[in-house]
């Protein structure tokens, strides 16, 4: 199963080919050091960056280049790459001190990649608050509609609905009405100009951004209205209707704004929580966020609290792109024990202020969980509704994980990724990130390494304080 | 009483019914600590004669009562197979499971050619087998709450002892940094914890934590019925070694997925997960179910038992420190023994005598046994 060597070792592990992971790897490698880039994606980009297959994109007659935005860092990042040895399609699910990156390449093969040091540039996943009917399909988050039409060149069946909250609704907005979708609105459920408050933080690139997609939308007659959200989706079977409702300050549904209207492809967000797992299982110490989020703790130098291990991008505090890079710039720089220019550290200062007042002003209200029926799924993949967790909740799970222990709410297949933020809310205590398994793998699969070769030398001193005894099956 | 696990919500739920007065403090919610990380085991089959299978058979039937009492947590009386990879272990089994029966277990020798009649899926070439009916299952988490629910105590979750109130060398209540709570005995029940409490009161517990892992399979088709285990596992648990050692329990669960523990480490709290563990307890479930290695693992989890040197759970009041009881250390059989050691420290708590009650004798789990020893 292990055909090429089992592992390999390399100065700068970083997981993550997102733009920190890419800014990282790329600022590693400039100076000098033997770079590895692993993620699970086929190409580098992640999910900022996604571009359809080169095959699929000649298909529709279209270059396979990156989307529209940020060519100029695009072509930067891709440049940086050049003396990175890039290693997709690697599923990372488990990591360990010393440091051993174990992957899965592809469904089965074990690989693991060894490394001195590790940046995390793990990125984040989608935030949703549920509501009655989230479930039915034709609901699917923002980012998920943005990643079909980016990476696979679907344009959804309208008509289309954006909602939830935060800028990440305009360009999704913006981009699948460009892409001729039928859509008919944008509805954010906070106040539209709830940045204006914090004005000084925003770079003006950034307000001429959000005006150039505020007025695509317009061009195209397509309605972005504040306060406003989407509280029931209805269908038999599939998405047919929404109702949408004016909602207060807390997002509490104004009676009497109620109104339904048709929608075949409904994309919602309500924000990103940060994809920690990696570092929490390397035992790296933590913060919460204002916005609620628990997030990787880094110095000005991206170290995390565990010597040796960097953190970038999302997984750091929700920043956006931007900021991304510059921190994995920062992150790599460390990495390869290279000097950080201050210039470096004054634009993160000010890009993740930017970043903090984005997140005060977009922040998701308890309100939604008004919303929310006895039989509303929570967790959908384990199929646990509202009032199973109230059930849990009264039966003394005062925190995430007790909740879930207690009603298997986020112990399915996505492992509370989809329903973990909500869970967490309802319970009333912080999501329950720690995940050591952080990708599912065959039994078979793992069991194989039990008998095989040695690992890194690295990997194997971890392992050797521990696998002393009967040898496995014995 | 101190702590929500297992242990403290049956003695919360014991003591309630003999009506006394139980406020149960918890620092984290219910069953956070090593009730929240373990499988539910609920074994008789893995005890050689002595108090602890004394313990155990006292409690596996008292969960049967539980179960119809309270309810609402997935007691699944499924029975435990326990199965001898070649003749030595064969015999050496079957010797562990006469004495058993000797003890009152109901242990039946299980020939190689009958192994599949019970497992279906069983691997090849074992030498044979003794099934264990007495072997049962809860959901460990939804136990505690619904016990501690059904008992009608108070709780105070979120809440951390911080100290003792003492009437001269009395212990009169605990202290919180939500205010004092008085009480005319104070219960530890915090588990692998539990010694830190004890030294709040100046009394050394030697409790002591031993790492365990449980791997977790997406929902499967039923494929294990029982509780599977290799014969192996009961000289693990038995073993006063510091290093690792494995032997895979596997079984099912209502909800479909598959439970693969346990593996065994003094490494005291430290939080790390080696790959090479979780590999090792894959191959040996593997070893034992062919058919899991399709399986996907896409959970799992770690816990810390209670452990005392030697091995036995500490029930009852302390002499050192009139006032305070101890029900702790029960290792990695804390679910299955927690009834019978609610039941016992009820009976010594209120007064009556254990020993036509409940047929147990309490002198084994005396606190104080250790700081003889030492003497």
């Amino acid at each position: 199963m292990r055909d090429d060597p089992p592992s390999r070792e390399f100065d700068v592990v970083v997981i993550g080919g997102g733009p920190a992971g890419m800014a990282a790897a790329g600022a590693a490698a400039r100076r000098g050091a033997r770079v590895a880039l692993v993620d699970a994606g086929p190409a580098p980009g992640g999910q900022y960056f996604r571009r359809p297959a080169a095959a699929l994109a000649r298909a529709a007659g279209r270059a396979a280049g990156p989307a529209v935005h940020d060519a100029g860092a695009w072509r930067g990042l891709v440049a940086g790459l050049a003396g990175v040895e890039w290693l997709g399609g690697h599923r990372v699910w488990a990591v360990e001190a010393g440091f051993a990156v174990h992957c899965l390449r592809g469904e089965r093969e074990r690989v693991t990649v060894a490394g001195r040091r590790l940046v995390i540039a793990s990125g984040a996943h989608e935030r949703v608050a549920p509501f009655p009917g989230w479930d039915l399909p034709g609901v699917m988050t923002a980012g998920g509609a943005q990643a079909l039409l980016k990476g696979q060149l679907v344009v959804p069946p309208g008509p289309v609905i954006v909602a939830g909250t935060g800028p990440f609704l305009l360009p999704v907005g913006a981009g699948l009405a460009a892409a001729g979708a039928d859509v008919r609105g944008v509805f954010e459920a906070n106040a539209l100009h709830a940045l204006s408050r914090h004005a000084t933080a925003v770079p003006p690139a950034k307000v001429a951004e959000a005006a150039r997609y505020a007025y695509a939308l317009a061009r195209r007659g397509v309605p972005y209205r504040g306060r406003t959200a989407v509280i029931a989706a209805h269908g038999d079977g599939e998405l047919s209707a929404v109702t949408l409702a004016r909602v207060d300050a807390d997002w509490r549904a104004v009676p009497g704004t109620e109104r339904r209207v048709p929608c075949a492809t409904l994309a919602v967000g309500h924000g990103f929580t940060p994809q920690a797992e990696l570092a929490l299982a390397l035992g790296c110490a933590t913060r919460t966020d204002p916005d609620g989020a628990e997030v990787v703790a880094v110095d000005a130098g991206m170290r995390t609290s565990v010597p040796g291990v960097f953190a970038a991008g999302e997984v750091t505090g929700i920043g956006g792109a931007r900021l991304s890079m510059t921190e994995g710039e920062i992150a790599g720089l460390g990495a390869a024990h290279a000097y950080i220019p201050d210039r470096f550290l004054r634009r993160r200062a000010r890009l993740a202020r930017f970043a903090a007042a984005l997140r005060i002003a977009y922040p998701v209200r308890d309100g939604w969980r008004e919303g929310l029926r006895p039989d509303t799924v929570v967790c959908r993949c384990e199929e646990v509704t509202a009032a199973a967790i109230g059930e849990a909740v009264e039966l003394g799970a005062g925190d995430a994980r007790s909740a879930k222990l207690l009603s298997r709410a986020g112990m399915g297949w996505c492992q509370g990724r989809m329903c973990g933020y909500a869970v967490a809310r309802l319970a009333g205590g912080p999501s329950p990130a720690g995940r050591p398994v952080a990708h599912p793998i065959r039994l078979g699969d793992l069991a194989a390494g039990a008998s095989a070769a040695p690992g890194p030398d690295r990997a194997e001193r971890a392992a050797s304080r521990t696998a002393e005894g009967p040898g496995a099956g014995a | 009483m101190v702590g929500a696990g297992i242990v403290g919500a049956a003695c919360a739920y014991y003591l309630t019914r003999a009506g006394i007065d139980v406020v149960v403090v918890e620092r984290g919610a219910v069953a956070s600590g090593t009730t929240g990380a373990g499988e539910g085991n609920v074994l008789v089959s893995d005890k050689g004669p002595g108090p602890e299978l004394d313990l155990a058979a006292r409690s596996a039937g008292l969960w049967r009562e539980l179960a119809e009492e309270v309810g609402g947590f997935e007691y699944e009386p499924k029975g435990g197979l326990v199965v001898a990879g070649e003749d030595g272990a064969r015999a050496a089994l079957e010797e562990f499971a006469a004495g058993q029966r000797a003890a009152g277990v109901e242990a039946d020798v299980v020939p190689a050619g009958d192994l599949r009649g019970y497992e279906p899926h069983l691997s090849d070439g074992h030498a044979g087998g003794v099934f264990y009916p007495g072997d049962a299952q809860v959901h460990p988490m939804l136990a505690a709450a619904r016990l501690l629910r059904a008992s009608g105590a108070a709780t105070r979750f979120g809440t951390a002892v911080t100290g003792l109130i003492r009437h001269g060398d009395r212990v009169a209540g605990v202290r919180t940094p939500g205010g004092d709570i008085a009480a005319d005995a104070v219960v530890n029940a915090a588990g692998t914890w539990s010694g830190d409490v004890a030294r709040l009161a100046g009394v050394d517990l030697p409790v002591l934590p031993r790492r365990g892992f449980v791997l977790v399979t997406e929902p499967l088709p039923p494929l294990v019925r029982h509780k599977v285990y290799t014969a192996a596992y009961v000289t693990d648990v038995a073993s006063d070694s510091a290093d690792l050692e494995t032997s895979a329990v596997v079984e099912g669960t209502p909800s479909g997925t598959v439970l693969i523990g346990a593996s065994r480490e003094r490494v005291g709290f430290d939080r790390s997960m080696p790959v090479a563990v979780l590999e090792r307890l894959a191959a040996q479930a593997v070893a034992l179910f062919p058919a899991l290695a399709d399986a996907r693992v896409i959970r799992a989890y770690r816990g810390f038992r209670p452990y005392c040197p030697d091995h036995l759970p500490v029930i009852g009041p302390d002499p050192r420190a009139p006032g305070l009881w101890h029900a702790a250390g029960h290792e990695g059989a804390g679910i299955g023994l927690a009834p019978a050691t609610a039941d016992l420290l009820t009976a010594l708590l209120t007064g009556r005598d254990p020993v036509p009650g409940t047929g147990l004798d309490p002198a084994p789990f005396r606190p104080e046994r250790f700081a003889e020893e030492a003497a």
